[in-house]
């Protein structure tokens, strides 16, 4: 647990990533920001090999109930996503995909309830490899597309299966257009709320009409699946005129075409979106608040030129996330620790500082939903409610609480630790050692003395291997679960 | 995006510099001689209630066109008599619990409830409703806002929100408590004894501290010294074994812990529960059993009667309130999906010892005539009758007695609405 520490390199792996573990930080710390920002952008250098580590000694585990099925158990889904999260050399494409997981937030019991447990795990979370029908799940198309192009996402969206269900596409025809998809896409997705009337609403359930499900396949092989299917029969061809400008020449009204040729009209909804000012600005106020900080006010100067760099770019995501970790606004000292770690966020950093040997990420998933988040179910469409509203007394118990199970799992770790760092002869010195593995936000004034007084609170320091396990899993706990350590 | 929602409160610090007086508790003797406290519990419906489903004008020759799938037949419906415009109203068939409170006089049904150019957005309307403030949908919510008023010290739980995370009805300066299970909230340790006393000590004090120009870091203070002052008393809680049993719902839980808490005279006077599911676009199955909407009715209907029939047996009923209210109500004409879209003006409930039972307000007549006064957006939406902040302006004066037009920032207040 002895770490090099480069604060700047520990900002950028707290919010590009899911902070450090020792090899990370090692691994970065040898290189300079732009190299470290570079090697975090272009992932696609680094091979996708994580899910080979699953049950294999030395990760984190995972716990298996006869099978480990993560294309249609949710909680093996569950499972494999905080594995990635602890394990993945591509720290990046897991905070975006997260990102992209909040941002077209779908959630699993909706789905569930339409088509089955197993099959809702399938839409969200099945990788197309392992997939008999070749389905590739919602969120592995967002994995997939992390730093894509946001257009190409959105049309993705449009098509996703669990989104068909979760939005009701799937029922949306011209004799009675469906609502929802054409509201969300422009408040949640695209433009924001405030920006688009009641007639653009029924106008964009129009241009989605015939955008439902097909069920191709064979049962007997288990290929049968649900995908996108473009039903010219259910399309409503009729004009679509909006309140604000479809084409670059700024017409708004979407004209009336054949049915074989109607798929185009969402297209072109989809392309209005996507260029649409008022979306660059959404989006860079949701970056700005998710990488660079969540107080006082959005910056207008960030939002206003990361907005532009991704209309100049035509939405290439990768490119916007660049600009947004090479900002000033990003490296500002302000700016360190000003975000509230999301649940996940907590867990998976408090992993990788405490030590992972012999727990199973299974047990974090009832923590995590006390905290108030759990995958593949955001509350609802508009994703998490996050910052303060993640700290609601039960849920701060509940990160206390996740502490303590953690550091009473990593007992004997611990304790080994400290003994090999050479930091068992006095309380002061086992008080730097986790000080340092452990980095929070400054702490309050007296905090570390009350820590101090902690460990010499019931006795003589002896430094015998009792005395190491429980005052450093008691430090511990005391750490992870301090106010400093969730702000990130 | 709520995206300014997680700007900080005004007033940072001081917010949060809350006393732990033990509170006072009202012994047994007191209750016994008609010393009362007054419980408002909130609860919010998420996802926009389809009110036609629930309070149904089962006569209206439209609400059979406009609905040919969801329709319930009007023998069906729980007939709960006629409003002041003559409608004759019914309550959904599975509400069989409710009417029986509706027959005691116990359960207020105000109609077309909403306000004017009401959001269609979930998110937004959440908003609207939470804060009382159309033009100002982040400011604090309007629970919290009384929560705010009230004289300080402010006990810590003074509050009782029975979901993961603040609702944002309760955001306030005035720090309320996140308590899901109450057999759930404690502190552990990984340690025993001496050890985990001296974790358990050393975390207190901590929690105590209250750190000067970091309001980020004094809210996450703020939550952990609320936890730690408030539980023992919520441990109190999770000892409560009611009469009769509740169902094994998330919901029907809430109730019974909010039971136990009034029962246990913990100190708690606000308490917020919800239940969810109420985004119907699609397969709504209004009256079929195992059908979408059928199940959120006898959530609904099963949590509170449970609640009422515990609370009227231990002679509580008298100190408690329970609100109702939805983002908004549904589109009159269903859609291809057997189901309703985002609407505008829906259904509130109060119901409680001291509730002046009956419907008020008026029902929407259906027809889909654009002239139609009680409907808006082409007669395809029903127009709010009742502005929502009338009947809060009714709670916060008939039931906790406080000056309205101060907390609401203007004078709601509306005769013909005194539910309570």
């Amino acid at each position: 647990m002895a770490r090099i520490s480069d604060r700047r390199i520990e900002h950028l792996l707290r919010r590009a990533g899911f902070g450090a573990r020792p090899d990370e930080l090692e691994l970065y710390s040898e290189m300079s920001v732009a190299q470290a920002v570079d090697a975090l952008l272009n992932y696609d250098r680094i091979v996708d090999d994580v899910d080979t580590f699953i049950a294999k000694p030395g990760f984190v585990n995972t716990t298996i109930r006869g099978q480990f099925l993560p294309q249609s158990n949710i909680i093996d889904a569950r499972q494999r996503w905080l594995f990635r999260m602890v394990h993945s050399d591509r720290p990046l494409q897991e905070k975006m995909t997260l990102f992209w997981h909040n941002h077209f937030a779908t959630g699993y019991t909706k789905i569930a309830g339409a088509l089955g447990a197993a099959e809702a795990t399938r839409y969200l979370a099945a990788k197309s490899s392992e997939d008999r029908g070749k389905v590739r799940g919602q969120v592995e198309m967002l994995r997939e597309k992390a730093l894509g192009n946001f257009r190409d996402i959105l049309i993705d969206i449009a098509k996703d299966a669990a989104m068909l269900v979760w939005l009701d596409g799937r029922t949306n025809t011209k004799a009675k257009p469906q609502e929802n998809f054409a509201r969300e896409i422009m408040e949640l997705f695209t433009m924001g709320v405030g920006t688009f009337t009641e007639a653009d609403v029924y106008a964009g359930a129009r241009v989605f009409s015939g955008w439902n499900l097909a069920r191709p396949g064979v049962p007997a092989d288990g290929s049968l699946h649900y995908e996108f299917v473009y039903n010219a029969g259910q399309h409503d061809t009729a004009t679509k005129t909006f309140s604000f400008p479809i084409y670059a020449d700024g017409n708004k009204t979407i004209p009336a075409r054949t049915a074989a040729d109607g798929m185009q009209d969402g297209i072109d909804l989809i392309d209005a979106l996507a260029a649409s000012p008022a979306t660059a600005r959404y989006l860079a106020a949701k970056l700005y608040r998710f990488f660079v900080s969540e107080l006082g006010a959005v910056n207008v100067t960030f939002v206003e030129r990361i907005a532009s760099v991704y209309l100049q770019s035509r939405y290439d995501m990768k490119t916007v996330m660049r600009e947004v970790l090479l900002s000033p606004e990003f490296w500002d000292q302000n700016a360190y620790f000003a975000r509230y770690s999301w649940p996940v966020e907590f867990v998976v950093r408090a992993l990788k500082d405490i030590g992972w040997t012999g727990f199973s990420v299974n047990d974090a998933l009832t923590p995590l939903s006390n905290m108030g988040q759990i995958l593949y179910e955001p509350p609802d469409v508009a994703g998490w409610d996050a910052g303060q509203a993640w700290f609601s007394t039960g849920a701060m118990l509940a990160r206390m609480n996740f502490a303590s199970t953690l550091a009473g799992n990593q007992k004997f770790n611990l304790a080994t630790a400290v003994k090999v760092g050479n930091a068992a002869r006095t309380p002061e010195a086992l008080l730097s050692y986790f000080v340092a593995a452990l980095v929070t936000a400054p702490l309050d004034g007296g905090v570390r003395s009350e820590w101090s007084t902690y460990l010499r609170a019931t006795g003589a320091w002896t430094g015998s291997d009792a005395q190491l396990q429980a005052k450093a899993s008691g430090l511990v706990h005391l750490i992870a679960g301090s106010p400093e350590y969730q702000l990130v | 995006m709520k995206v300014t929602r997680r700007q900080f409160v005004k007033g940072g610090v001081a917010a949060f510099t809350v006393t732990f007086a033990a509170p006072e508790f009202l012994s047994d003797v007191a209750r016994a001689q008609g010393s009362r406290t007054r419980n408002l519990v909130v609860l919010y419906l998420s996802g926009g209630n389809d009110a036609l489903s629930m309070v149904i004008p089962y006569n209206d020759p439209f609400y059979t066109s406009r609905r040919p799938a969801i329709a319930v037949p009007a023998g069906q419906v729980l007939q709960i008599g006629t409003d002041s415009s003559r409608v004759a109203l019914g309550l959904h068939p599975r509400l069989t619990g409710l009417k029986q409170i509706f027959d005691q006089g116990r359960l207020a049904l105000i109609q077309r409830t909403g306000y004017d150019n009401q959001s269609r957005s979930h998110f937004l309307g959440t908003d609207i409703w939470s804060t009382a403030d159309p033009d100002n949908p982040q400011a604090l919510g309007w629970v919290g806002r009384y929560l705010d008023s009230l004289p300080s010290p402010v006990d810590p739980l003074i509050g009782w929100n029975t979901t993961a995370s603040l609702p944002h009805v309760l955001q306030a300066r005035t720090a309320v408590p996140a308590i899901a299970s109450a057999a759930g909230y404690s502190f552990s340790s990984p340690n025993v004894g001496d050890e985990a006393a001296a974790e358990r000590a050393t975390a207190l004090r901590i929690a105590s501290h209250v750190p000067v120009d970091r309001p980020e870091l004094a809210f996450v203070y703020g939550s952990s010294q609320a936890a730690m002052a408030t539980l023992d008393r919520v441990a109190s809680v999770a000892t409560y074994r009611p009469s009769p049993a509740y169902p094994n719902t998330g919901f029907a839980q809430a109730l019974q812990a909010v039971a136990g808490a009034i029962s246990k005279s913990i100190g708690t006077r606000v308490f917020y529960v919800t239940t969810g599911g109420f985004d119907t676009h699609s397969a709504q199955n209004v009256n079929t059993a195992g059908g979408a909407y059928y199940n959120l009715m006898a959530t609904l209907n099963d949590g509170l009667i449970a609640f009422y029939t515990d609370l009227k047996n231990q002679g509580l009923l008298e100190d408690t309130l329970v609100l109702s209210f939805s983002e908004f109500g549904r589109r009159i004409s269903e859609n291809g999906s057997q189901g309703t879209d985002h609407g505008a003006a829906s259904v509130m409930m109060a119901m409680g010892g001291r509730v002046n039972g009956g419907l008020y307000g008026t029902a929407p007549d259906l027809n889909p005539d654009p002239k139609n006064p009680t409907l808006e957006n082409n007669a395809g939406d029903v127009r709010y009758e009742t502005d929502f902040r009338s009947v809060y302006a009714q709670v916060l004066e008939g039931w906790l007695a406080t000056d309205s037009t101060k907390l609401l920032g203007g004078n709601f207040r509306k005769s013909g609405l005194e539910f309570i």
